[in-house]
């Protein structure tokens, strides 16, 4: 599946395109298939998205898992500081990104 | 330290007033990312993996209890809690919303700080040597240099677009510690003939193609140093290679036609720029110096120190450094905890170190590029009250120089450039070696770890350095031995095929173990390794 993510203009939050709104947390996120690049340039333009681009990413009963690591990452928030991140409550949350 | 004055203050002011209307334009889509991304850039505000990240200058590392507290306010309010400490010895912030950078330049420009030139490609923030003005083995205080360097450089016209970013570091002793033969321009300041002038070393770096900056001017005097500098700098703007940015750094150009004919060119241009009369007078050097004059120093007080205490005498042994004047040391905090984040510190930690310089340091704080901070004017007197402060706040550590005192650059953790996490690897080194004893039983061991082949972290020039790379999507960690960015300035060589996450932790300790089974009386990791090479190491990694 393809994602589309990007940051927050005004506060840089990592966001995911969850279909026809933006969303702090990959489990929103919706598989964008071949329409990520003209969803992509519609939504910056609007300016509700800063630097978007389309990942690849694989669906799992827990919702879509970006493939590569830098954007897993970026979904979760430093694997260093857990308690900044998305899942600050989880202890293991970093084995996701890993 | 140095203040600002008129001019300076409203140059800065002026700054943040432009780049508080750029924000707004930005915000209200006047200004696409595309027309926006130069202008930030120039103001040090990246787009970094979770958010903006803004990194500020510290002028040659040097700060006042002031400044410091101004740094540990804007954690606490813009970002997170805490801010970063870098190896050019400057502070990000990882967390930064682009609605708050105006009110945040402010703050920092209320302070006499501000983030221009932090990054693009023009003169970056000069470094120099922690120990600067307080040093025994200095010739003279690097800092009125270096100030003069960042008044030169500073919105210079002709350096504003460089072929890529420039680096410089100025020392005055032969101890390097400031790693300045791998800046673009390292100067050494030298004595001759009772005349103070720089010794000119001209690209180096790291980075995908490290190199270590050859010598191309053995002296030059204050009277002609910005001219011969702009000369320098010329040749490379003229010839640099802007077709191809990996290969645009000046070390590049230095390498492909020499050192010597690189000199040459710039003596020809030396010999235009001394003409336009750009070199200021000495009563110039004079006055800025004014600033950095010796704070009131007492004398005759004692050099006993009462070490009864064993964790502070442990201490005492590792993170003072010999002061000019009897009965005072330079202290260095160590920012590297075991397990802890190196180069991190919170916004309370950065308050109580502001406190504590101006209780026991004269009010001056250093950034070290091994991302730690200095008090460089302490009482001997005053040590053990200053220990159990830090010891309280967990800045007691005293592994300064020892293998746990990682640098470690933020990695995939933080950067978007990164292919590879380098603080989760520090974290596991150093809880593997937590054992003070075994620490200091392998003595002074630079371990410097970078997430990507940029080099930010420093790996080349590590006793023992770490290379996070990519290998098919999952993190692979290189080894390379034999490096040094002091003046035994050497560049370490690969191991061999990289590791996991866990097994380079393991190799790491397999080196140490070679090193303690071969090393001979008085010698440190690298110097070991000198000796015997590469072949045992290799032996114990891969059989």
């Amino acid at each position: 599946m393809k994602l589309l993510t990007g940051n927050d203009l005004k506060t840089g939050d990592v966001i995911w395109w969850a279909g026809g709104e933006w969303s702090r947390h990959v489990e929103d996120a919706v598989d964008v298939t071949d329409k990520g690049e003209s969803l992509a340039a519609t939504e910056e333009a609007a300016r509700r998205v800063n630097a978007p681009y389309v990942i690849d990413a694989v669906a799992t009963d827990n919702g879509p898992r970006p493939a590569h690591i830098k954007d897993r990452v970026r979904a979760l928030g430093p694997t260093v500081r857990l308690d900044l991140s998305l899942k600050p409550a989880d202890p293991h949350a970093g084995n996701w990104v890993i | 330290m140095y203040k600002y004055d008129q001019y300076d203050q409203s140059i800065v002011d002026a700054r943040v007033a432009e780049f508080r209307d750029q924000c707004a334009r930005r915000l209200k889509g006047e200004l696409t990312e595309d027309q926006f991304k130069p202008l930030r850039l120039m103001n040090g505000l990246y787009l970094q993996l979770h958010a903006y990240m803004l990194r500020v200058a510290i002028p040659y590392g040097t700060l006042d209890s002031r400044q410091m507290r101004m740094l540990g306010h804007i954690a606490r309010k813009y970002d997170r809690g805490y801010g970063h400490f870098t190896t050019r010895q400057n502070l990000q912030y990882n967390w930064i919303k682009l609605e708050d950078c105006g009110d945040i330049l402010a703050d920092l420009a209320s302070v006499e700080m501000h983030a221009i030139q932090t990054s693009g490609n023009c003169i970056r923030n000069i470094s120099s040597d922690q120990f600067a003005g307080a040093a025994a083995d200095e010739v003279t205080d690097p800092r009125p240099w270096a100030e003069l360097l960042r008044q030169w450089s500073s919105f210079h016209p002709e350096f504003s677009y460089l072929p890529r970013k420039f680096k410089i570091a100025v020392i005055a002793s032969d101890e390097d510690r400031a790693a300045m033969r791998l800046h673009d321009i390292g100067m050494q300041l030298i004595e001759r003939d009772g005349v103070v002038g720089a010794k000119i070393f001209v690209g180096g770096g790291m980075g995908r193609t490290p190199m270590i900056a050859p010598e191309i001017k053995d002296f030059v005097p204050y009277e002609d140093l910005l001219s011969y500098l702009e000369a320098c700098l010329r040749v490379y703007n003229r010839h640099g290679r802007r077709d191809n940015m990996y290969k645009a750094r000046i070390k590049i150009l230095v390498h492909e036609i020499g050192a010597e004919e690189y000199a040459r060119q710039v003596e020809e241009e030396f010999a235009h720029v001394k003409t336009l009369g750009i070199d200021p007078p000495r009563a110039e050097l004079d006055r800025i110096a004014a600033y950095f004059a010796d704070p009131a120093f007492e004398t005759g007080v004692s050099d006993d120190i009462d070490c009864s205490d064993p964790d502070f005498a442990l201490w005492l042994d590792g993170n003072v450094h010999a002061h000019k004047r009897p009965g005072y040391v330079s202290v260095t905090i160590s920012l590297k905890p075991i397990g802890g984040i190196p180069g991190d510190a919170s916004a309370d930690q950065i308050d109580l170190m502001a406190d504590l310089a101006e209780r026991y340091s004269f009010d001056e704080l250093r950034v070290t590029h091994s991302q730690n901070i200095v008090l460089p004017h302490v009482k001997k007197a005053d040590l053990y009250a200053l220990w159990q402060h830090l010891h309280a706040a967990g800045l007691g550590e005293s592994n300064l120089d020892l293998i746990s005192d990682i640098i470690a650059c933020p990695g995939l953790d933080y950067c978007s450039l990164a292919n590879a996490r380098s603080i989760p690897v520090a974290q596991k080194i150093a809880s593997r070696f937590a054992d003070m004893n075994r620490q200091r039983e392998l003595g002074e061991l630079k371990l410097k770890i970078s997430g990507c082949i940029n080099a930010c972290g420093h790996h080349h020039a590590g006793h023992i350095g770490i290379l996070g790379v990519d290998r098919k999507g999952t993190e692979n960690y290189q080894l390379l031995l034999g490096g040094s960015g002091a003046e035994d300035v050497s560049l370490a060589k690969i191991t061999g095929p990289g590791f996991d996450e866990d097994g380079i932790v393991d190799a790491v300790e397999k080196v140490t173990d070679v090193y303690l089974a071969n090393r001979a009386e008085g010698e440190r990791f690298v110097d070991t390794y000198r000796r015997v090479g590469m072949d045992p190491f290799k032996e114990a990694l891969y059989g």
